[in-house]
């Protein structure tokens, strides 16, 4: 912040000005931070506000000096092991990371279209009076804490699954590899089931406002040409709002990929990966949640956990940034709502 | 015009619509069984011994209550709110008044990306914050996870607040000569104070139903806490314990919590909905 060397693209001091002048410029700016009660002010929000800079600094630094003792251990075997077991001290993240990917990819494949859909539903076709309050009820969805989603999955979910889906998958589709093993409810298939109706809020609603976005006139040029509605979203907002739903779907994998409870909750937590759905697993965090109070501070196998959020962590991070500059490179809902 | 053609595209037109509408219900079933679920089997548990009793142990007839997990729930949520609100407004402040440069879009972007952090991360960095040094779980290293993560609610909703103030309300301040930073304190935040409010409802909403970070942070405990510096129950993670757990009387009592918790976080938010838009858009989306 106090950079005195304003190098050969510095506005102010753009060339000719003597050294002396650069100081004084200096001077007068800490002059009115220090000395004015209005430079006061402005120091004491920049200072608060640099605290989140602060505590973003903090949280990687912590991760990586409590992962540290496990990578140290483990070397790259951390990331692409596939054992983890606490007794032996054998920790390979790598069916973390696989059920993560795996459990948000198929919640996103139930997600993205259903979203999309309502998406469309809310902005194209009904009429405002039911649109609004349709859109308000689907983003009540989003402010169910997730250990409600969890027990609501445990009791009633989990049964649904059980008897009626999970069968009739096995029944159709039972010759794919996908859908091997017992119907039994606490499994991969219920978290990605879960995971999407808690990701289903976010991606409409970015979705929406990507619509929303798509100019009036092109509509109108397209129906006054004929088409019908849908032709006219197929054709012309859809493409014009694709990189904003893109977008939308990118913001929401980062939610499914961060999700804890729900997913501890109904995923079945065995500590394995294999392509089958109906099989239990376990994601990064649903392992962390798990397994958090079995490792005393200190030990290796607690550094172990804290490796695997650094993962999390790098994979969050990775799809948020990629999400945001897809979404305000396209659209001007780059800045997505907090909640 | 060839009408068995436009006949065609008229049939694919309503099939879309249906399957449109067919999307929707796919989002509305799930919020109304979970409220349902919630509602019938939470509803009945509520009672005075209910909201006051402690904890009962497993299996028993005793009736029991969550009066431990709320005095927890509401200990760690103060806490966080003492931390995150003052400092989520004044850099909301900042970064809406002072922001306009290289420093303000870092701090934006960083709050963004904070915004978007897993909670468990935050728990796992409070835990070995508070946790590791005070030498167990207590409610003041789940007041610092919340508090961490109402931060970017509060900054978001703050600057959003005050940059509605109408540019020619500062302007005419600063032209009657009052300073900037009197100009800020006094015309901008209290024209911007109905939505700094709504933000703070929306950000304590939010962190009521976080459950992540308390399991890491708070421990677990049956009886009422005499102290902050020691473990204590909280309704997310009892909801959490006693819904894996084997035991009827403990599912019970987390169908209960459960109500309890919605019925807040949801009445927050609607409440959040009518004072933003004074009753007349109950259903506007805020932005």
């Amino acid at each position: 912040m106090n950079n005195d060397e304003g190098g050969p693209n510095d506005p102010v001091h753009n060339g000719w000005n003597p050294p002396s002048a650069k100081l004084d410029g200096l001077r007068e700016t800490l002059n009115h931070l220090i000395l004015t009660s209005d430079g006061r002010f402005q120091l004491f929000c920049g200072a608060l506000a640099f605290s989140a800079v602060a505590i973003f600094a903090w949280v990687v630094g912590y991760l990586i000096e409590g992962a540290f003792p496990v990578l140290d251990s483990m070397g790259y075997k951390f990331f692409t092991g596939s054992t983890w077991s606490f007794d032996q001290g054998i920790f390979g993240a790598l069916p973390f990371i696989g059920g993560t990917l795996y459990t948000s990819a198929v919640a996103m494949m139930i997600a993205v279209p259903i979203s999309v859909g309502i998406a469309i539903f809310i902005s194209e076709i009904a009429p405002k009076w039911i649109g609004t309050p349709l859109g308000f009820l689907v983003e009540m969805l989003a402010a169910v804490p997730s250990v409600v989603f969890g027990i609501w999955g445990i009791f009633t979910l989990r049964g649904f699954m059980r008897d009626q889906v999970e069968p009739f998958l096995q029944g159709s589709l039972g010759f794919l590899p996908f859908f091997e093993g017992r119907t039994f409810g606490i499994d991969k298939l219920s978290a990605a089931v879960i995971l999407a109706i808690m990701i289903i809020p976010t991606i409409s609603a970015i979705s929406r406002d990507a619509l929303k976005a798509v100019p009036t006139s092109q509509k109108e040029a397209a129906l006054a040409l004929g088409a019908t509605r849908y032709e006219m979203v197929g054709t012309i907002a859809l493409s014009y709002a694709r990189s904003g739903i893109f977008g939308a779907a990118v913001l929401g994998l980062g939610r499914a990929v961060g999700e804890t409870m729900a997913v501890t909750m109904v995923i079945g937590n065995v500590n394995s990966f294999s392509w089958s759905l109906l099989d239990p697993g376990q994601t990064l965090s649903s392992l962390i949640a798990a397994n958090w109070w079995e490792a005393p501070s200190g030990t290796v196998q607690q550094s172990a956990l804290i490796g695997v959020g650094l993962v999390l962590f790098v994979l969050m991070l990775a799809i948020n940034v990629v999400g945001r500059i897809l979404l305000s490179r396209v659209t001007k809902v780059g800045r997505v709502r907090v909640e | 015009m060839n009408s068995k053609g436009f006949r065609k595209r008229m049939i694919k037109d309503r099939l879309a619509t249906v399957a449109a509408v067919a999307c929707v219900i796919a989002a509305l079933v799930p919020l109304v069984s979970i409220l349902v679920d919630v509602l019938i089997k939470g509803l009945p548990q509520f009672s005075f011994e209910f909201l006051t009793g402690t904890i009962p142990p497993p299996g028993s007839d005793e009736v029991g209550g969550i009066g431990p997990a709320i005095v927890g729930t509401l200990a760690a949520i103060g806490i966080g709110s003492l931390i995150g609100i003052p400092i989520g407004i004044v850099s909301g402040i900042f970064v809406s008044e002072y922001g306009d440069n290289l420093f303000g879009r870092t701090v934006r972007f960083v709050m963004d990306v904070l915004a978007g952090f897993p909670s468990i991360i935050i728990g796992i960095f409070a835990y070995l914050v508070l946790v590791v040094s005070l030498g167990g779980p207590n409610a003041f290293a789940g007041g610092l996870a919340l508090s961490i993560i109402m931060l970017p609610v509060v900054a978001r909703t703050t600057e959003e607040a005050l940059k509605l103030v109408p540019t020619s309300l500062r302007e005419a301040s600063l032209s009657l000569g009052v300073s900037r930073s009197a100009t800020i304190r006094t015309v901008v935040l209290s024209n911007g104070k109905p939505g700094i409010i709504t933000g703070i409802m929306l950000s304590i909403a939010r962190i009521t139903g976080e459950s992540a970070p308390l399991l890491l942070t708070v421990g677990w405990t049956a009886f009422y806490p005499t102290t902050l510096s020691q473990p204590m129950a909280s309704m997310p993670v009892l909801i959490y314990q006693f819904a894996i757990s084997p035991f009827d009387n403990w599912h019970d009592l987390a169908w209960g919590a459960s109500a309890f918790l919605i019925l807040l976080v949801l009445g927050l938010n609607i409440t959040v909905r009518i004072i933003a838009h004074g009753g007349r858009h109950l259903f506007k989306r805020r932005r």
